[in-house]
């Protein structure tokens, strides 16, 4: 019943996509378009919940796709937690758009595209046969690729573009060679038979490098991230969303599907091969990200960090897994999917905040903006919200992941293998570092933007943005402090999802605790009470100002900045996004990025500018893909004299190939 | 009437430290001044100095948004909260389980966060270099306590502090490597967080050399006495970890009654004395650091809490 | 678990690696010889414990060797060679301070990678104090490899022996013998060394490697 609803609702959301096709020139057809979209996705949503709350998995093959295959759908917890992550994304960033949507220039080039992406990331996580799976797949990518063409005047967004084209083909290609390892030589497509045979372990772990590639590039995973900084900030803010908080999340999906589904019983090193490339994404990622000055790049580059520590979770469960050490494996688990919904939470939130500064400014770099929490305060507070949120600090949301994963790596030394032993406390040193780096890239996030004086005329004159994009950033706000206080109630929705995953095996219920208390492993001891602290924090803090304000003084007097009595009018005398980076840059950049400072002072009497020039290079471009295109280029250069032959040659090429066909088939018999 | 007592002890313990962080401060303040032979403050002049600046008149630059004024309350929520959940006098103690290590050191982050906000919100230079050595520091001393954390929590068992303190009070433990590397790399690591020298000058007038005054130069008022009171509870919170964990004799433990409740007051402030006289003792030796020598300092803070980790790792074999 | 006495001597041999560790951080020459001498010291402590723990007499031997050359006339003997050749006082890391660390914690990890599997029939604590001397060696080599500056090259040779003499000694093993024959050959080295870098000085006018290295002759093509 509930897959058949959700199945309907798809389909209604093709029909939007094709209505706003023929009608994306009326007025009022972007908010038809963004409504439909809203009331569809919550629609999901609550069904989605329903079916997590105590279904059975539901299947049904309908007639479509190959003949001989059909379409094979599936509702099971994995993909109904999945559902609704991407349908929470799908109906805040609809309802965001309803408001965003009426700047848009090129709607026609918009407004088609994003219901019809909406339903190809619903049908991913429904479809239950690899055809069905690879065609949504690709559905989903290309809708992505258009929206991020949608304003394809900018060279930028044409490069983009490219680089995200290649990089899905890619992917997918990957995605087919690994459901072809697995449906083995009889051809079983269904994940059905694929779960029911097995898979010689050669060809599993030569699955799971395909699915890593595959579903790590979409995710996002070092190496493979190079397309995610350049194509989500060239897509409307609203689809930038989309793409880092949910489509990341149904990469994430298909690797979980793949691996811990289809794959069978865990060897011990796939846990140590994906523990690593999770460490290393994470503290690259970050790195990456404080280095940027404009704000959707820092947020994409983020967003490549907190797929790491997914990936750390998950490479910890399979570990687990691995040695029948499945409680511990429960902890990793839920750690991991707890992080999916945390992420997609505030990488929503922060990317539609940062879709109301570009329309209320105009800018998206850093260092022309400044001063906004004065016009804007509303944006302001949901944005601190948000970057509080995502450095992790209690009693927010992002907290309570890390806390898990931290004790998920606590719980490793029960691990025999001694690559193991000494992998895990350096992802756990990693995973501590990156966590630290993102509190600085976020107070450089929020500090520069919103805090200080107004850097532009533009920023001067930002006004606050309409309801519905405040409402679409409060309702992730208050999820996210929601997430926070109460996340027994998240760990209890989980546990379908991890025993289905984990052999039944699931961390032990938590609504019985005593107020709301969040005890994963009893005999650890280790508990976390993100209300209590909230309100211990809420009664200091209010206790603290109502007696200073009755017993002591409540006077206030404005004046100029005391700036140790030098106080600058300029605005340009105040810290930059770059400076302060500055001491980050020169203690980790210097190392990883190569990162130079050059200052070229003229002498005195010159009237022209000093000039300081920052020089980074990026390790895994230079490294990894320019070696490539540079050897693609090369012998592409060296074949094209093909392109010029006379008619006498190109006869005499299809008269060999023909004779060479002859002879192999001569010799074959 | 059980539940009543535990409610009123750990109200005590909350009002214990809020009182003894000034004294703390003062303490350190005229120790140092006498081990360079003046006569020095008295031991309440921080008390004066809180009073005073609570009565006094805030100026708020124009540019100063509402972050600014709440704030020095947030930081001092959170400082206050995580400095009572650190164990003083007795163990165990009625919302001891409500935050673990782990909660603590991310309070402690909160607290930083946002006193690194509040030095950007002006709009002045001060604020930004102020902010971004801050957060640079931060970005080393935070792993390095985690790393800490870790080490303790694989040698008790669990991360939650309380217990933590009670399994450090039992026979068991013995001098371990591990606990030698977190003693050491805690001691760094409380030096960089407090802003004493040699990673940070807290008596400094050269901005330049600021970090932690740099933050709150535009402070003052009720404002200042607020992050003034944090940055003393901070102090205390510190020395407080170091002396349950490393020094763990004489706590009580929840329930044991008044006496042992005074027994383990009277040693935490002899514990508090030394802590502060040792403190005292090493600012008055050790010049400050350049400020790109303070991340290769907590850098290897870090690598000795890593190795601690490491050792306990691998020590656990089967 | 085990009693006090080897708790100590535990603790000992980990105090040696976190000197040794200490000494990698510093960037002074004057501060990386006074790390020295507390290096030895330790050495000297281990050692003397070893001897009391095992009752073997002539470990007492040893620990003094280890304390009045190591601990005091070798630090005041290239003290006063430091100041002689007037040799540049601050040591440049290749590659920054804090690659080197964590060069210096990987090594630590591999030793252990090495020991513990190898020895595994022997008694826990055994093990982990030869996994300790292995590293304390494979520091002083990092110390030799990490820097341009001839005294550090010393002074890294001195602690890789002293990792040797740590290992001997918790093994149960060296015969006096074979340990005097050891720390003479150290001195020789050293005496030698001294005289090298005398000479060196005065026909090039510098210690320093980097610049020596641009006398040498081209590389054939």
């Amino acid at each position: 019943m509930h897959l058949k609803l959700l199945l309907g609702l798809t389909a209604a959301l093709f029909v939007t996509g094709l209505y706003a096709v023929a009608a994306s020139r009326r007025p009022g057809c972007s908010r038809t378009v963004y409504g439909t979209a809203l009331a569809v996705c919550c629609l999901a949503l609550l069904v989605a919940l329903g079916h997590l709350a105590g279904a059975t998995a539901a299947t049904l093959t309908l007639p479509l796709g190959l003949p001989w295959l059909g379409a094979h759908f599936r509702l099971d917890a994995l993909a109904a937690f999945f559902l609704v992550v991407v349908n929470l994304g799908g109906a805040v960033a609809s309802l965001f758009a309803l408001g965003y949507g009426q700047h848009e220039h090129a709607p026609e080039r918009v407004l088609p595209f994003f219901p019809a992406f909406l339903a190809g990331m619903n049908l991913v996580l429904l479809a239950d046969d690899a055809y069905a799976f690879l065609f949504s797949w690709e559905f989903m990518s290309l809708t992505s690729w258009a929206l991020v063409m949608a304003h394809h005047h900018e060279p930028a967004n044409v490069r983009a573009g490219y680089l995200y084209l290649v990089m899905a083909c890619f992917g997918t290609l990957a995605l087919l060679l690994a459901f072809g390892l697995l449906a083995g030589p009889n051809g079983g497509y269904d994940f059905a038979t694929i779960r029911a045979g097995t898979v010689t372990p050669g060809f599993a772990a030569l699955a799971l490098v395909l699915a890593l590639l595959g579903a790590g590039s979409k995710a996002g995973l070092v190496p493979l991230h190079v397309w995610l900084p350049l194509a989500h900030p060239a897509a409307p803010s609203h689809v930038s969303a989309l793409m880092s908080g949910v489509m990341t999340k149904v990469a994430v999906y298909g690797f979980i599907r793949i691996v811990f589904d289809l794959l069978g019983e865990p060897v011990w090193w796939w846990g140590g091969v994906v523990l690593a490339l999770g460490g290393i994404t994470a503290v690259l990622g970050v790195l990456y990200a404080l280095m940027q000055h404009d704000l959707k790049r820092l947020l994409a580059y983020h967003t490549v960090e907190n797929i790491g520590i997914i990936f750390i979770g998950l490479g910890l469960a399979l570990a687990f897994q691995a040695n029948h050490l499945n409680a511990a494996a429960a902890l990793a688990l839920t750690a991991a999917l707890f992080h999916v919904l945390n992420h997609s939470l505030f990488k929503s939130l922060l990317f539609l905040g940062t879709g109301a500064v570009l329309t209320a400014t105009g800018e998206r770099d850093m260092e022309r903006l400044g001063g906004l929490i004065h016009p804007m305060p509303w944006t302001a507070l949901a944005f601190l919200i948000g970057a509080a949120a995502i450095s992790a600090l209690p009693p927010l949301n992002g907290f309570v992941s890390e806390w898990l994963t931290f004790q998920a790596i606590l719980v490793s030394p029960e691990l025999p293998q001694w690559l193991l032993k000494f992998l895990v406390p350096a992802v756990g040193a990693a995973l501590a570092l990156s966590a630290a780096l993102a509190a600085t890239c976020f107070v450089k996030a929020f500090g520069i933007t919103f805090l200080g004086r107004p850097r532009t005329p533009a920023a001067a004159e930002a006004r606050e943005t309409d309801r519905y994009s405040l409402a679409a950033l409060f309702t992730l706000a208050a999820l996210c402090l929601l997430a926070g206080i109460l996340p027994g109630l998240v760990v209890d929705g989980l546990a379908p999802v991890i025993s289905l995953l984990n052999d039944g095996t699931r961390l032990m219920a938590q609504n019985s605790q005593p107020w709301f208390t969040l005890v994963p492993v009893a005999e650890v001891k280790s508990t976390y009470n993100g209300l209590l602290v909230l309100l211990f924090m809420a009664f200091s803090g209010t206790v603290a100002a109502g007696l200073i304000h009755r017993l002591a003084s409540d006077a206030v007097r404005r004046g100029a900045a005391w700036d140790c009595g030098y106080p600058d009018p300029s605005p340009a005398t105040q810290y930059t996004a770059g400076s302060f980076a500055q001491p980050i840059r020169r203690v980790f950049g210097s190392v990883v990025f190569q990162a130079r400072e050059r200052v070229t002072m003229p002498p005195p009497g010159d009237l022209r500018p000093a000039r300081l020039e920052v020089e980074l290079c990026d390790p895994v471009w230079d490294y990894g893909y320019a070696p490539i295109v540079a050897a693609v280029t090369a012998v592409s250069t060296r074949f094209n004299y093909l392109q010029f032959l006379t008619i006498r040659r190109y006869l005499s090429l299809v008269f060999g190939a023909l004779v060479f066909l002859l002879l192999v088939l001569a010799l074959w018999r | 009437m059980a539940l009543i007592t535990d409610y009123l002890v750990q109200g005590c313990q909350m009002l214990l430290v809020l009182l003894l962080a000034p004294l703390l401060t003062g303490w350190v303040r005229r120790l140092k001044a006498q081990l360079l032979r003046r006569r020095g403050p008295s031991l309440l002049q921080p008390y004066r100095d809180l009073f005073k600046l609570l009565h006094k008149e805030v100026v708020l630059a124009d540019s100063a948004s509402w972050l600014f004024r709440v704030a020095p309350y947030l930081i001092f929520a959170a400082l206050w909260v995580a400095a009572s959940l650190v164990p003083t006098f007795a163990s165990g103690l009625r919302f001891s389980w409500t935050a673990d290590l782990i909660a603590i050191v991310a309070l402690l982050g909160s607290a930083r966060f946002f006193l690194a906000l509040a030095g950007l919100d002006v709009g002045t230079s001060f604020g930004g270099i102020g902010a971004s050595r801050e957060m640079m520091i931060a970005s080393l001393a935070e792993p390095a306590m985690l790393m800490i954390v870790f080490t303790l929590s694989l040698l008790a068992g669990t991360t939650e502090l309380s217990a933590v303190a009670q399994f450090m009070q039992t026979a068991e433990v013995g001098l371990r490597v591990s606990l030698g590397l977190a003693l050491i790399a805690l001691v760094m690591v409380a030096i960089a967080e407090n802003a004493r020298i040699p990673v940070d000058n807290p008596a400094t007038h050269l901005e330049l050399t600021m970090v932690h005054e740099a933050m709150v130069l535009e402070y003052s008022g009720r404002h200042l006495a607020m992050i003034e009171l944090g940055a003393f509870l901070k102090l205390l919170l510190y020395l407080s970890l170091l002396g349950c964990i490393f020094a763990p004799w004489g706590m009580a433990t929840a329930g044991a009654g008044l006496v042992a409740y005074l027994g383990g007051l009277a040693v935490y402030l002899v514990k508090l004395a030394v802590g502060g006289l040792l403190l005292a003792l090493f600012e008055s030796v050790v010049a400050k650091m350049r400020v790109f020598r303070v991340d290769q300092f907590l850098g290897a803070a870090l690598m000795l809490g890593l190795l601690g980790t490491l050792l306990l790792f691998v020590s656990r074999s089967h | 678990m085990h009693g006090l006495a080897f708790d100590i001597a535990h603790l000992l041999a980990g105090g040696m690696v976190v000197v040794s560790f200490l000494m990698l951080y510093q960037d002074r020459v004057y501060a990386l010889l006074n790390v020295f001498a507390v290096h030895a010291l330790v050495l000297a402590l281990a050692v003397g414990w070893q001897a009391y723990i095992q009752g073997a007499h002539h470990l007492y031997v040893t620990a003094g060797i280890a304390l009045v050359f190591k601990a005091i006339i070798i630090p005041t003997a290239l003290h006063r060679m430091v100041q002689r050749l007037d040799i540049h006082r601050t040591l440049e890391v290749v590659g920054g301070v804090g690659l080197d660390m964590l060069a210096g914690t990987a090594l630590v990890a591999l030793a252990i990678l090495v020991m513990l599997p190898v020895t595994a029939a022997a008694d826990a604590l055994a093990r982990e104090d030869l996994a300790f001397a292995l590293a304390v060696v494979l520091l002083g080599l990092l110390l030799m490899v990490t820097r341009h500056n001839a005294i550090s090259l010393v002074v890294g040779f001195m602690s890789l022996e002293n990792g040797l003499v740590l290992a001997a000694a918790g093994a149960r093993g060296m015969p006096l013998a074979v340990e005097i024959s050891v720390a003479f050959s150290v001195l020789i080295a050293l005496i030698v060394i001294g005289v090298f870098l005398f000479r060196i000085r005065e026909r090039f006018d510098s210690v320093d490697m980097q610049a020596l290295d641009a006398f040498r002759e081209e590389r054939r093509q």
